[in-house]
């Protein structure tokens, strides 16, 4: 008998059941339980009312914010020197950018923590900033770039043909066509710059809690329990701000239709 | 007309992309209100002409002067002329009303204006009810419709399209060039329009200019290029034609297919090689001798939908086409006639292959970078002289197998001449050679090339 071609997708589910399905179970299973093993909403609330917790949540978020918006600034005018063939021919400096995607992350931030040492920078928001847009920048062009690269350049032409200037043709045309690229950079950015910690910790010496720190130091301290609760906090609140985040998108796109 | 009719002039244009040059020394007027189209094969520098006026390119020298201004380095924007693109290149982002709309908002027109002239536009190219459309909704057709609606929105007063019709299907392409033809009376505009279909050029042009490798060949009306020729390039690119070798016996007077023909061109010297072109409808066929300038026997017949496309082998032993409104059966003894008015006489471009040598010894020249032997020089030249050598286009021993000669080459033209077939090779090396030969080619074989020492000779 032939193997339905269904067959060959079972490994990829499995995959996903044990490692995403499942682990997120696990999270939500601990968040609504007390160390006993009880049943309990006092995880979430515990939260609601730990001034800590969420002023420490506001301060990750504003750095997320920060360390996004800074990414794309870079970012954008990277991706488009980039795929400008009048600017880049060659294929290896869009390798050079993404070099530093090919070593780990913890190493990369080590040998910045120590940089700054040598070189008797403070640590502080300003160091623990330029970690992570270091850390992240890559993950910013390259979706910008993969668009951009892509596009037809002959919409920049059509525009310019019909009277825009350079700067025109790059807000009406080349910007609003490379939106996709844009989303996916923010997205591959904002949402991992929330939960991490390992930048915060070398990069501050904790000066700067993020949120990602809070988490870890509960678990660390074996209060497994409220720290699945936070990580299911996390999740939820960035979760809803992103799906309103595109929703808020796909409504623009509309209503410039 | 005078010069001042001109709404565009090209001087002496020249681009080069690399080691290609592209267009090669350009020189063109344009006038006002004008249908011009530029033709020819791929790659023959039409659309790079196209781009340097409308300023999506830099010509390497030379200038382009519109209404007496010279806007050579003037970047696209600040043209007054709008392009219609091959693709349409409509914006994604945008619906139609704002795409026809996007020259007009950079300008600044107040809203109710632009309203009034998006609706103008849209209606004018059968498109006013599609406002709202998304553009991927529409369909190739109809794009091409916006497309037109776009670029005229902004008042250009020249208009290009880049193959523009390409894209469509046959039938729609018919419906198209009347609908361009149309609008382009309306408008009273310029149109500069980029084609490789002589058909189509043929259709919708006031004037045409033909192009083949980055230069002119020939510019005319739509008449003059069918009827009269410049060259053999031409005479094939445009229409179906008989193309043959012929001898100008002088004045008046000319020898082909082994008859002698009145004709009505002058000039061209006594018992000098020249091309003739006949179209096939100009040749007269009959069931009878009586009153024929030669015979011969119909090979095959098709019916072609208006006429019927015979073949016929003449008395000579020449292949010649010829459209006629009857059938002939095949087999059949016909008479045929030319009138004098309907021979094309053309200079040949050349009449044998001329190129310079290096002398290596006394019986061996370097030719496009390889040693041929040829006949012993009798010491007259020394090593590393050069001298310049006449190869017979029938001298010239093509080999199937690319190792099997000296050069090689691809071969990149075939035009036939009734009884035998002239080859244009173009060396591995980039240089070409032309070769009469009766064996039957493919455009794109590889062959290898021999020349016989006997026929290498030295011309100077």
């Amino acid at each position: 008998m032939a193997v339905k071609r269904y067959t060959w997708s079972y490994p990829y589910f499995i995959f996903l059941a044990v490692f995403a399905v499942l682990p997120l179970v696990l999270v939500a299973v601990y968040a609504f339980q007390d160390s006993g093993g009880h049943f309990t909403f006092a995880n979430i609330l515990r939260f609601f009312n730990d001034s800590d917790a969420l002023n420490t949540f506001a301060v990750s978020i504003e750095v997320a914010i920060e360390n996004t918006a800074l990414c794309l600034l870079l970012g954008y005018p990277a991706a488009w020197i980039l795929s400008n063939s009048k600017y880049n021919r060659s294929a290896v400096t869009v390798i050079l950018f993404m070099l530093p995607m090919w070593v780990n992350a913890l190493m990369r931030t080590l040998a910045t923590a120590g940089l700054f040492n040598m070189l008797g920078v403070n640590l502080g928001k300003g160091t623990l900033l330029f970690g992570m847009v270091y850390d992240y920048l890559p993950f910013m062009i390259y979706p910008i770039y993969n668009v951009l690269n892509k596009m037809d350049r002959s919409y920049e032409e059509a525009a310019a043909d019909l009277g825009a200037t350079p700067m025109q043709v790059f807000w009406k045309i080349t910007v609003p066509l490379s939106k996709a690229g844009i989303i996916s950079g923010i997205m591959m950015v904002f949402m991992p710059t929330v939960s991490t910690f390992a930048i915060s910790e070398f990069l501050t010496n904790n000066k700067v809690k993020l949120f990602g720190t809070i988490i870890q130091e509960n678990i660390n301290s074996s209060m497994w329990n409220y720290g699945a609760a936070l990580a299911l906090i996390m999740l939820v609140i960035i979760g809803i701000t992103t799906f309103f985040w595109n929703d808020d998108n796909k409504m623009e796109e509309e209503s410039a239709i | 007309m005078g010069k001042d009719n001109h709404i565009i002039e090209i001087n002496h244009l020249s681009k080069s992309y690399g080691d290609v040059d592209v267009l090669k020394d350009i020189n063109l007027y344009i006038n006002k209100g004008e249908f011009i189209t530029f033709l020819g094969p791929s790659g023959c520098g039409k659309t790079t002409l196209l781009r340097l006026i409308g300023g999506f390119a830099h010509p390497d020298e030379g200038s382009i002067i519109m209404d007496g201004k010279d806007i050579t380095t003037v970047p696209p924007h600040l043209r007054p002329l709008n392009t219609v693109f091959q693709k349409y290149a409509l914006f994604p982002h945008l619906d139609v009303y704002d795409n026809v709309a996007f020259g007009l908002k950079l300008n600044n027109v107040p809203q109710d204006e632009i309203d009034k002239r998006v609706r103008k536009m849209l209606k004018m190219v059968s498109m006013a009810d599609y406002e709202d459309r998304d553009i991927d909704s529409l369909s190739g057709g109809q794009q091409q419709r916006v497309a037109i609606a776009r670029a005229l929105a902004n008042m250009p007063k020249v208009l290009l399209l880049d193959e523009p019709l390409s894209a469509l299907d046959a039938k729609m392409r018919k419906d198209m060039q009347i609908e361009l033809k149309e609008l382009h009376k309306k408008m009273g505009i310029t149109f500069i329009f980029v084609t490789h279909d002589q058909e189509e050029a043929l259709t919708m042009s006031d004037t045409i200019v033909v192009m083949k490798e980055g230069r002119i060949q020939q510019i005319g009306t739509p008449t003059d290029i069918y009827n009269e020729p410049v060259n053999e390039f031409v005479a094939n690119f445009i229409g179906e034609s008989n193309i043959l070798d012929a001898t100008m016996i002088e004045d008046r007077k000319v020898n082909f297919i082994g008859h002698d023909f009145e004709c009505v061109d002058e000039g061209f010297g006594n018992d000098t090689p020249v091309d003739v072109v006949i179209r096939p409808e100009d040749i007269y066929i009959m069931n009878q001798l009586n009153g024929a300038q030669f015979s011969g026997h119909v090979t095959s017949c098709t019916f072609k939908g208006v006429f019927y496309e015979i073949f016929v082998q003449t008395d000579a032993g020449y292949e010649l086409m010829i459209q006629d409104y009857n059938p002939f059966e095949i087999g059949t003894e016909v008479g045929m006639l030319i009138k004098p008015q309907d021979i094309q006489v053309m200079h040949k471009s050349c009449t044998r292959n001329e190129m310079d040598a290096e002398v290596i010894d006394d019986t061996h020249l370097r030719i496009f970078s390889e040693e041929f032997e040829c006949k012993p020089l009798g010491g007259k030249y020394e090593a590393g002289a050069t001298v310049r050598v006449g190869v017979n286009f029938n001298k010239v021993d093509l080999q199937d197998n690319q190792e099997d000669g000296i050069l090689w080459g691809e071969v990149s033209n075939i035009l036939y001449k009734g009884d035998h077939y002239h080859l244009l090779i173009r060396i591995d090396t980039g240089e070409d050679l032309l070769v009469d030969t009766n064996d039957i080619w493919d455009k794109g074989d590889l062959v290898g090339i021999k020349i016989a020492p006997k026929d290498i000779k030295i011309i100077g």
